[in-house]
């Protein structure tokens, strides 16, 4: 089964590269574009497993290692 | 004073801080691969500075999963003293032995340069001996040294006395909250900080500045 986490920072954190690539866009001629907070995303392929165990699982990474919940949040998606 | 320093795939700063430990103390320094699950007995353990997995996912997020750490861990909840430079405070902070975060430096330049740290507090042993409020030059050399942490936890740090050192003068390199250099945990024994005192401490540094942490702290854990 396949699955993918969203990890993105937190409200209030600051963004360098997410400003920088607002900057960029700009500099390219996109008009109206009033802010960028940059990502990640992980897409996991997981032996097969109830959906919630799957999310359980999925939470636990997220928790120990793939988001630093200092900083940033996470979402999954089960695909 | 016993010391050990802690090995990763990618440190670099290793051999530095070996070398001014043993300078230093006049003591052998034991190193410790990642991999293994024991330390040997010191009274002090250092994470040393580098690039440990490449940074990849986040600086220090991989190494402070390693095997090593729970060792680590349970040595600093036993007040052992923890010493983390540069990537070992970006760990530090990943395992939870240190609140807050180190971010993308707000330039998003890599900073190698000199910097005035201000210590700004001594109630720790590894500053106690140190005289506070004294400004002191120190290198940094970071891409993730903007040190971030939510505001009640700022307060905390601010209150308890736990931010050792401050870039003074104007010489932030990173946008670090606060000006925040280096904290220390809350019973003081774990500190973690980016500039590199480890390569201010003999005269072909081009001076002697950072000899006064390393003393510091020998001297508090000899006594």
């Amino acid at each position: 089964m396949k699955a993918r986490v969203t990890v993105t920072l937190k409200n209030g954190v600051l963004d360098p590269q997410g400003k920088a690539i607002e900057g960029s866009l700009g500099s390219l001629g996109f008009e109206g574009v009033e802010g960028i907070r940059q990502g990640k995303v992980f897409d996991l392929e997981l032996a097969d497993r109830s959906e919630a165990e799957a999310r359980a699982d999925i939470e636990a990474m997220c928790e120990k290692l793939l988001a630093n919940t200092v900083i940033e949040n996470y979402s999954i998606e089960l695909l | 004073m016993k010391s050990a320093v802690i090995l990763f795939p990618g440190s670099n700063r290793d051999r530095d801080m070996i070398k001014a430990l043993e300078q230093i103390s006049g003591q052998p320094v034991a190193t410790v691969w990642h991999t293994e699950t024991e330390l040997p007995d010191a009274d002090l353990y250092v994470l040393p500075g580098g690039f440990s997995y490449g940074d990849y996912l986040r600086s220090g997020a991989i190494a402070a999963r390693s095997h090593i750490m729970p060792a680590l861990k349970t040595a600093a909840d036993q007040g052992r003293h923890v010493l983390g430079v540069c990537n070992g405070f970006q760990m530090l902070t990943e395992t939870g032995l240190l609140p807050g975060a180190l971010m993308r430096n707000a330039s998003l330049h890599f900073v190698c340069k000199e910097v005035m740290l201000e210590t700004t507090s001594t109630n720790s042993a590894f500053t106690s001996r140190m005289e506070k409020g004294k400004v002191w030059r120190c290198p940094v050399a970071h891409h993730d040294g903007n040190y971030f942490a939510d505001p009640e936890t700022l307060k905390e740090l601010e209150g308890e006395g736990r931010v050792a050192f401050r870039y003074a003068d104007g010489t932030n390199p990173n946008g670090s909250l606060n000006d925040i250099a280096g904290i220390t945990s809350a019973k003081g024994n774990v500190l973690g900080m980016m500039p590199h005192p480890e390569n201010l401490v003999e005269d072909l540094h081009g001076g002697i500045e950072g000899r006064a942490l390393f003393e510091s702290v020998m001297e508090n854990l000899a006594a």
